[in-house]
């Protein structure tokens, strides 16, 4: 008993670091594991683990405060130090939670969208994903952020790449080169920062960027990376990768991606934003969030317009994920604490309901063979299961009151409404935005239950496997819509820590 | 504590969920036990605040129980129960559904406590309610529903932005007293009055209600209207625009109620023009007169819905409803003939029937304060009413010319007896007790309404009608029953706008060349141009190569640095 309870309390201490050790040391052990279901019960095993540590870090957190760990005891600025405040916390929070429900799902579905030969070196590219995910947000080095961002694309190329669909192969090169690209846009950042301050510890940098922060250099780093990192949340015109990356990717690799990788990015845009060059005064009135407004409005304009014009439903909600990325930009954009507040809400809650939605679309794809919207006809009477829930979710998608999604447009306008005669404009773009989203959901209704199903192939409700993840966050769509407790709370909180508004 | 605290309007909403899995015993099983326990809920629990959670820093009062309210609550679930009965026979989940759910939002919005409560149960009546009328599964039902669901959302969207607005300015959503000069209330004004159906924001009403099923017209005349007078009297009590509009609802709709030829139709002008006397009573404001306008709903509710009831079962045996078409079935549906006299002379008015009761609160309030005009334009409209309802009702339908075809026609089915009973028995029993009545009343009052003037003005102005209405017949001046639509302001949309927009687009596609389509062509053009954008061949929505994707990249690159380098 004394043991055991020696044992939890070095585990507890160590848990910042084994949040990413854990699924870091698993890939290469998943793929030794090649018997039917075995990489995928480790990966599952795995993922509810890492969930747990990061509950348990969040609630550490949301008691004891900031958690600072140096690892390998080396004390920062030298040594890399792991920092979860309530942000990455939430944030950690979300990754390993879409993991822990997407894997479930993922059973029959890369069953059938994945070669038998390749689980293995799937569920380990998984890991990896997850691990580099986690790392980007439980770190607090920016070097670090940047090692761990290759981690995850790398592993997320393959991912996309894994499918039987030859598309997926020229959508993760094209994903390829340009996040490449966005990746050393990065780094130059970085190395920028790196030049004028000799320091990568985020906390020192934004201590140190003071004295120089007038300079060339500095500005020319904020400016590369937030292109870098533009590219990485796919915000509008940097979003080139994305339709075809998620629509032509094993199903289950589309829920997980587009539930987690988006987010990840969004937060350590946040973390530069605010947390590095937040404090600094010669950028004050540079309206550094500003710059985003325009990008973030013409991304949920036109990603909403481009998904009703859609053919193919997983084309269709990647284009969507576009526009929601956009508002999810307008609220960091607007850069008050209600907007911040409303972009990350909006993080948590696009993560239910896309990943809802892809996991629909998904299971539709298991029974009928494809998702082009014309051989869909009639699926509300074959798949009553799937399709309720993919129209609940749906709702939440445009913003339905009692819906999670309702959570985040309320506060998206009420912080657009902050800013007078543009703000009112905003808000009527931000609705308008909500009414396009309405044509193309309704156009997935009305071809699933207004018309006859196509004779010939039966086609079968999904599996209860699918099923139960599905409903699970369908259902926390509406859970977050009514109990806005945790999920707004934690923002607002997280917000304010952001914006150095002290409690 | 869990029963204090359930919000009203739950216990309905939630039998609606179960109705949606529950087989058909089950499902009319709560409608008839339901009623009765949120019957019993309102009578049990205090009055006061309950359910209050603060959301968005916001403070939400999901049960506010007072005396104002309680009459609508009271109402509301007897009408439930009566509509329930009435519904019985029907075996159809989706008007189950949309049934328990619509009244269940209905009586949630009468006990919301703010504004935004108040604005989530206000649009799932809408979205509720417009299943009853596209239950009735004709093309022409599911058109109508669809424009009374746009009219409705965007009932639901002014008040959305009323409250936004009122909200911001004061950092209050509580829903009590606005008045017309708080920030934001015009807007709530306008929402409350397209769901109130204020002269030219009327005309979904007429649209919709006779398109909507044999049960489904008698659910949505009992709720979506009374539920917008109960706001306009818990919001804008003794806003004088009211008296107005309200005197002009009474008048105006009786012109189209005597000539229309569909019966539901006729019942569905003469409901406005009952209105009309409601937002009057609003609009006056005084203890007496929001007593009239709380009685008038309450007795309203009753004899309407057994009006819309008797035409109902009418239209449920015989399958059609136009005035033209139907005469002579006293002899096949006595009881329904009986029934639907108790509701002509309710709502005509007749001493010892309900309408006289509440009627009078109303009448004698516009004297006492001193507006004569409009008391004299709610007396000739009481004429009126007297008029298409009490008198064109039941002789178009049960008199009249017999036709052949409805010599056989069976009595209404048992239930529907039953539930247009109770109606009726409530009709005569407020009638002749109105004391019960007024003692739930939100003010004290010790208003007598069978005075000997009261009565004897009446009974005089109830003579000289039918008088009109007989000398009219006798001398073939009364304008026939045509198997005709009646336009209404309606035209203006469905017609003129639509001329408007045929002729927009001849001309511009007779002008074509530089000018093509006209306003279509825009419309056409807007679209096109953003398909030429988002289509997967399109400009945007196409998979592009990697150089374009860099190409962008590398310009968002440049611009930033050059807003932040230079």
């Amino acid at each position: 008993m004394s043991t055991a309870t020696h044992a939890g309390f070095s585990l507890l201490a160590n848990l910042p670091a084994l949040q990413v050790v854990v699924p870091m040391v698993a890939a290469p052990i998943c793929t030794f594991l090649r018997f039917r279901n075995g990489p995928w019960a480790f990966a599952l095993l795995v993922s509810a683990a890492v969930f747990w540590i990061a509950v348990t870090l969040l609630q550490q957190v949301l008691t004891h405060g900031v958690i600072s760990y140096e690892m390998g005891g080396w004390a920062p600025p030298i040594g890399i130090e792991y920092r979860i405040d309530e942000i990455n916390a939430f944030v950690l929070l979300i990754v390993s939670g879409i993991s822990l429900v997407a894997l479930p799902y993922a059973l029959r579905s890369v069953e059938r969208e994945v070669p038998q030969d390749k689980h293995h070196l799937f569920y380990a590219a998984w890991l990896l994903c997850l691990c580099g995910m986690l790392g980007i947000t439980i770190t607090g080095d920016a070097f670090n952020i940047f090692v761990f961002l290759e981690i995850s694309s790398l592993s997320t190329y393959m991912l996309i790449a894994s499918g039987r669909d030859p598309r997926a192969l020229t959508a993760a090169f094209q994903y390829l080169v340009l996040g490449t690209l966005g990746a050393t846009f990065i780094l130059i950042g970085v190395g920028l920062l790196y030049i004028m301050t000799g320091t990568l510890n985020i906390i020192d940098l934004a201590d140190r960027l003071g004295p120089v922060s007038d300079t060339t250099s500095v500005r020319a780093a904020a400016a590369f990376l937030i292109v870098g990192i533009a590219l990485k949340f796919a915000l509008f015109p940097a979003h080139f990768w994305l339709p075809n990356g998620y629509a032509y990717s094993p199903s289950a690799v589309a829920v997980f991606l587009s539930a987690t990788a988006t987010k990840v990015s969004v937060y350590v845009l946040l973390r530069f934003e605010f947390t590095v060059f937040g404090g600094i005064e010669a950028f004050d009135d540079l309206h550094f969030a500003r710059l985003l407004l325009p990008f973030a409005i013409a991304a949920f304009l036109v990603g909403s317009i481009a998904a009703i014009f859609q053919t193919d439903l997983k084309r269709l909600l990647a284009w969507s994920s576009i526009a929601q990325i956009g508002y999810m930009a307008l609220g960091i954009g607007l850069g008050t604490p209600d907007g911040l507040t409303a972009g990350i809400v909006h993080m948590f809650n696009h993560a239910l309901t896309k990943g809802a939605l892809f996991m629909a679309a998904g299971a539709m794809f298991l029974s009928i063979g494809s998702t082009r919207i014309t051989n869909l006809a009639g699926v509300g009477k074959t798949m009553p299961f799937t399709t309720l829930a993919f129209v609940l979710a749906g709702f939440s998608l445009i913003g339905v009151p009692t819906t999670s999604g309702f959570i985040s447009k309320w506060y998206l306008v009420l912080a657009a409404l902050q800013h007078g005669n543009a703000g009112y404009f905003l808000a009527g773009l931000v609705l308008f935005s909500s009414i396009l989203a309405v044509i193309y959901i309704w156009r997935i209704v009305e071809v699933a239950y207004f018309r006859e199903p196509a004779g010939g192939a039966v086609v079968k409700e999904a599996p209860l496997s699918m099923l139960l993840p599905l409903w699970a966050l369908t259902l926390g769509c509406y859970f977050f819509g009514l109990e806005t407790h945790y999920s707004v709370d934690i923002a607002r909180q997280a917000a304010e820590s952001l914006l150095g508004i002290a409690r | 504590m869990m029963w204090t605290e359930l919000p009203p309007g739950l216990i309905l909403l939630l039998g609606g969920v179960i109705a949606a899995v529950a087989p058909h015993h089950v499902r009319k099983g709560l409608m008839l036990v339901l009623p009765f326990v949120g019957f019993w809920q309102l009578i049990d629990v205090p009055n006061g605040d309950h359910a209050v959670v603060t959301l968005f820093g916001a403070e939400m009062v999901g049960s506010r129980i007072d005396s104002l309210s309680l009459v609508w609550g009271y109402i509301f679930y007897i009408a439930a129960l009566v509509a329930g009965i009435y519904h019985l026979h029907v075996r159809d989940r989706m008007q189950d559904v949309a049934a328990l759910t619509y009244m269940g939002s209905a009586i949630g919005a009468v006990f919301a406590g703010d504004l935004i409560t108040l604005f989530i149960y206000w649009e799932l009546t809408a979205v509720t309610s417009v299943f009853l009328i596209f239950a009735n599964r004709t093309n022409a039902s599911f058109r109508a529903g669809i424009r009374y669901l746009i009219v409705q959302i965007a009932s639901g969207v002014l008040l959305l932005g009323g409250l936004i607005i009122h909200w911001r300015a004061t950092g209050s959503v509580n829903f009590g007293n606005l008045g017309l000069d708080a920030p934001g209330a015009v807007l709530i004004f306008l929402g409350f009055g397209i769901k109130a159906a204020f002269p030219l924001l009327h005309n979904w009403l007429q649209d919709s209600y006779p398109q909507a099923t044999v049960s489904g017209t008698v659910f949505l005349s009992s709720f979506t209207t009374k539920m917008a007078i109960y706001t306009l009297a818990r919001g804008f009590p003794g806003a004088e625009e009211l008296i107005w509009i309200g005197a002009t609802m009474t008048a105006f709709p009786i012109f189209y109620a005597v000539i229309e030829n569909d019966l539901r139709k006729v019942l569905a002008y003469s409901l406005n023009n009952q209105l009309g006397y409601m937002v009057v009573g609003v609009g006056i404001g005084t203890d007496l007169a929001l007593n009239g306008a709380a009685a008038h709903a309450f007795t309203h509710i009753l004899y309407k819905g057994l009006l819309f009831m008797s035409m109902g079962a009418v239209l449920y045996r015989v399958g059609t409803i136009k005035g033209s078409e139907l005469g002579g079935l006293y002899k096949s549906m006595p009881w329904t003939t009986g029934f639907c006299i108790v509701g002509a002379a309710s709502i005509s008015a007749f001493p010892l029937f309900s309408g006289f009761i509440s009627k009078s609160l109303i009448i004698t309030a516009a004297a006492e304060e001193g507006y004569w005009f409009v008391w004299l334009i709610l007396l000739f409209a009481s004429a009126g009413v007297f008029h298409h309802s009490g008198i064109k009702i039941p002789y178009f339908a049960f008199f009249a010319w017999p036709h052949q075809a409805q010599k056989t026609c069976r009595e209404a089915p048992l239930n529907m007896l039953v539930a247009m009973g109770i109606a009726a028995f409530f009709c005569i029993g407020v009638g002749i007790f109105p004391g019960y009545l007024y003692d739930i009343l939100p003010y004290q009052t010790d208003f007598v309404p069978y005075t000997a003037s009261h009565v004897v003005t009446q009974l005089q102005l109830l003579l000289f009608s039918a008088l009109a209405f007989a000398w009219l017949m006798r001398t073939g001046l009364y304008p026939p029953e045509l198997k005709s639509t009646v336009l209404d302001f309606d035209w203006i949309y469905r017609k003129a706008l639509h001329r408007v927009w045929r002729g927009t687009v001849e001309w511009g596609s007779e002008t074509s060349g530089a000018l093509t389509g006209g306003m279509r062509g825009w419309v056409n053009a807007i679209i096109g141009f953003a398909g030429r954008l988002g289509r997967p061949d399109g400009l945007i929505g196409r998979t592009s190569t990697p150089g374009t994707g860099v190409l962008w990249l590398t310009a968002m690159l440049g611009l930033y640095l050059l807003v932040f380098a230079l």
